[in-house]
């Protein structure tokens, strides 16, 4: 088996916050992460190779830093890394960023792709769909359990509002997972030395034959236009008193609005 | 257009590194520069010093405009019966189609007759209707496949779906197919008075900041927006429109759903219908905190949520979870207790009618956005709550 985890170097965001004064975010010590969700779907790709033999590769489009998070994931045991860098890729939005992947993909060939269920920075969850729309084959979003994977079928568990679904698929197919599916190793010291020799395999526009207009600013169709801080205030009313007081207080204001 | 950092004019301040959200703007021989990771935000251009920093409009850019008229809400249904956020859809789809002065219609799979009218008497003019069987279920590339069919035949304008699971799943598919833009989550959406585009407000940055997106130049502009976020319209039983039937041949999927298994009822699973919540956070300090608030909640017939702390320390299951990775609530009641308020929680339940926050920390966020702030120890206010309310409700 054939499997490409697609991952995203991202900000932790837990650490981010505003600064108040210029409406701009403060960085200043948010360590970069692997996206927490990628780890489970790096996980869930090193569990798939122990099943049933073949290689992991690990992918991810980036500026070069990115190879950081590439050498990570080779440290927990990930066979091979790609890193996608280009300029050219600039402004790329979740439809030019899933187009760039799936060029890169259909190169590498592959029979199960898996990526996190959503990146924290962005939280959109579109990328996974639409890399499957562009290459073409089925995905199943949220798996939260492997039943069954065989050469041309498999068996999961996908994480619903009441409960779950049992469905199987073809192959090729993408999966995007969530935390219940496992928990992610820590690196070995193996993994750690072979981490620092390996090669990380770079690939640029041109390599995976794509085309300017589909890629980047150009082959993005949703722009930013601005960014604002989140509005708070409403009415307000701070209780005083002592704790008692306080109950008491809030007790007759939620009858009078007829909330109880 | 393009951001472009005019090299003889930096001075290597490194200003304009701090105000990128995106970590696009990086430091190379002593000057800024501008990386992939660039989206064109435009935060960085106010502040530099020495005003280096520019847009620039490429020829490129001013492509024409799609075509397009009418707005679409993707009327989602499970079991047959309508999901709410349809009808919340129909609320926002309602006032964007009366901006435009154009049509709403609702795109119905599965389901019957009858549902396609309540859809017009919750505010479409017009239904398309496809009970083929295979619909009867949720399925990615069925669903992902007659809709973009129905895009490319209809042409609307604007087309809005629920951020439910499966809403996220396949409309993604949707997009890339008919390789249009798609944003995720919107907590607002307009019509931008200039232009005629739809303006698409979501929260990035695990909600620390909101972006404003446009999808200028293709068509349809696509957006899902999460449950209870936006308001119903009013019902109207009179209301009368078109329901136009659709066939579904050729259209095959390559995955199956063998079986769908409920696992949730009672409280887990109404959260996102009820009246009041009973959320819990870190202070709860775990079960103890949380017995608490279960038994408040059974005094008030409410339901109990957590924040992402409380769930990440293993206290609660994921699905009470209320956030930006959890669900979004908007109950007349939300009682938040011992949680600071990243804004992470706040994007899910800041829509709540009324929100009282417990919480020992005067400074704690969460009194930002609150109407009522008691500071004070939760396990003191809460089981004294619980008390008074039993007396006042006889119990």
């Amino acid at each position: 088996m054939k499997t490409i985890v697609c991952i995203k170097q991202v900000p932790d965001t837990a650490e981010v916050r505003i600064n108040p004064e210029t409406n701009t975010l403060i960085r200043d010590g948010v360590p970069s992460i692997i996206n927490p969700y990628d780890m489970h779907a790096i996980e869930a790709g090193l569990y798939i190779k122990e099943k049933t033999g073949g290689s992991v590769t690990v992918l991810t489009m980036g500026p070069p830093q990115a190879e950081t998070a590439l050498r990570y994931a080779i440290s927990m045991g990930v066979d091979d890394a790609v890193l996608l860098t280009d300029r050219a890729f600039a402004g790329s939005d979740t439809c030019a960023t899933a187009y760039i992947l799936s060029k890169a993909i259909e190169q590498l060939g592959v029979d199960i792709i898996i990526c996190g269920k959503q990146a924290i920075d962005g939280d959109t969850a579109q990328v996974s769909p639409e890399i499957a729309e562009f290459l073409d084959i089925p995905h199943i979003a949220y798996i939260r359990k492997f039943d069954d994977i065989k050469n041309d079928r498999i068996v999961v568990q996908r994480l619903m509002d009441e409960g779950y679904d049992l469905v199987e698929s073809s192959l090729p197919v993408l999966l995007t997972v969530v935390r219940e599916l496992n928990d992610p190793r820590m690196p070995s010291l193996k993994g750690k030395i072979a981490a620092k020799k390996a090669e990380v395999k770079k690939m640029s526009a041109s390599d995976i034959g794509a085309g300017e207009d589909d890629i980047g600013l150009k082959g993005s169709p949703t722009q930013v236009r601005n960014i604002f801080a989140p509005g708070t205030t409403k009415d307000r009313k701070i209780l005083e008193g002592a704790a008692e007081e306080q109950v008491d207080l809030l007790l007759k204001e939620l009858t009078e609005l007829k909330c109880l | 257009m393009f951001i472009r950092i005019q090299k003889d004019k930096c001075s290597g301040c490194e200003t304009c590194i701090d105000s990128c959200p995106y970590d696009a703007i990086v430091m190379k021989d002593g000057k800024a520069e501008i990386n992939e990771l660039c989206q064109i935000c435009s935060a960085c251009l106010s502040v530099c010093p020495e005003g280096a920093i520019t847009e620039t409009e490429e020829n490129s850019d001013k492509k024409e405009k799609g075509q397009g008229a009418g707005v679409w809400v993707f009327a989602e249904q499970r079991d047959g019966r309508l999901a709410d956020v349809s009808l919340e859809l129909l609320g926002v789809g309602g006032m964007l189609a009366e901006k435009r002065g154009a049509e709403l219609s609702a795109v119905l799979f599965g389901s019957t007759e009858k549902e396609a009218d309540e859809l017009i008497k919750w505010g479409a003019d017009r239904v398309y209707h496809c009970s083929a069987e295979i619909f009867s279920r949720f399925n990615d590339e069925a669903y992902s496949r007659l809709l973009s069919d129905l895009i490319r035949q209809y042409r609307p304008e604007i087309v809005l779906a629920g951020a439910t699971p499966a809403g996220r799943s396949f409309i993604p598919r949707v997009a890339a197919r008919l390789r249009t833009g798609l944003t995720a989550d919107c907590t607002s959406l307009d019509i931008d008075s200039e232009t005629g585009n739809l303006l698409q407000v979501r929260p990035a940055f695990g909600g620390n900041i909101m972006a404003a997106i446009l999808c200028p130049h293709t068509r349809p502009q696509m957006a899902t927006v999460r449950p209870r976020v936006m308001k119903r319209s009013e019902y109207d039983s009179g209301r009368k429109g078109a329901i136009i039937k659709v066939t579904a041949d050729n259209i095959t999927s390559r995955t199956n759903v063998i079986e769908t298994v409920k696992e949730v009822s009672g409280a887990a699973l109404n959260l996102q219908e009820a009246n009041i919540i009973v959320a819990g956070g870190r202070g709860t300090d775990g079960q103890k905190g949380f017995d608490l608030l279960f038994e408040l909640a059974g005094v008030l017939n409410a339901s109990v949520a957590a924040s992402r702390a409380a769930v990440d320390e293993g206290w609660i299951p994921y699905r009470h979870q209320v956030g930006q990775t959890g669900k979004t609530v908007g109950p007349k009641l939300y009682i938040a207790c011992g949680i600071s308020g990243a804004v992470q929680h706040l994007v899910g339940m800041q829509s709540s009618d009324i929100i009282v926050a417990i919480n020992k920390n005067p400074d704690a966020p969460i009194f930002n956005v609150a109407n009522y702030c008691i500071s004070g120890d939760l396990f003191e206010i809460v089981p004294m709550l619980t008390k008074k309310l039993k007396e006042v409700k006889g119990l």
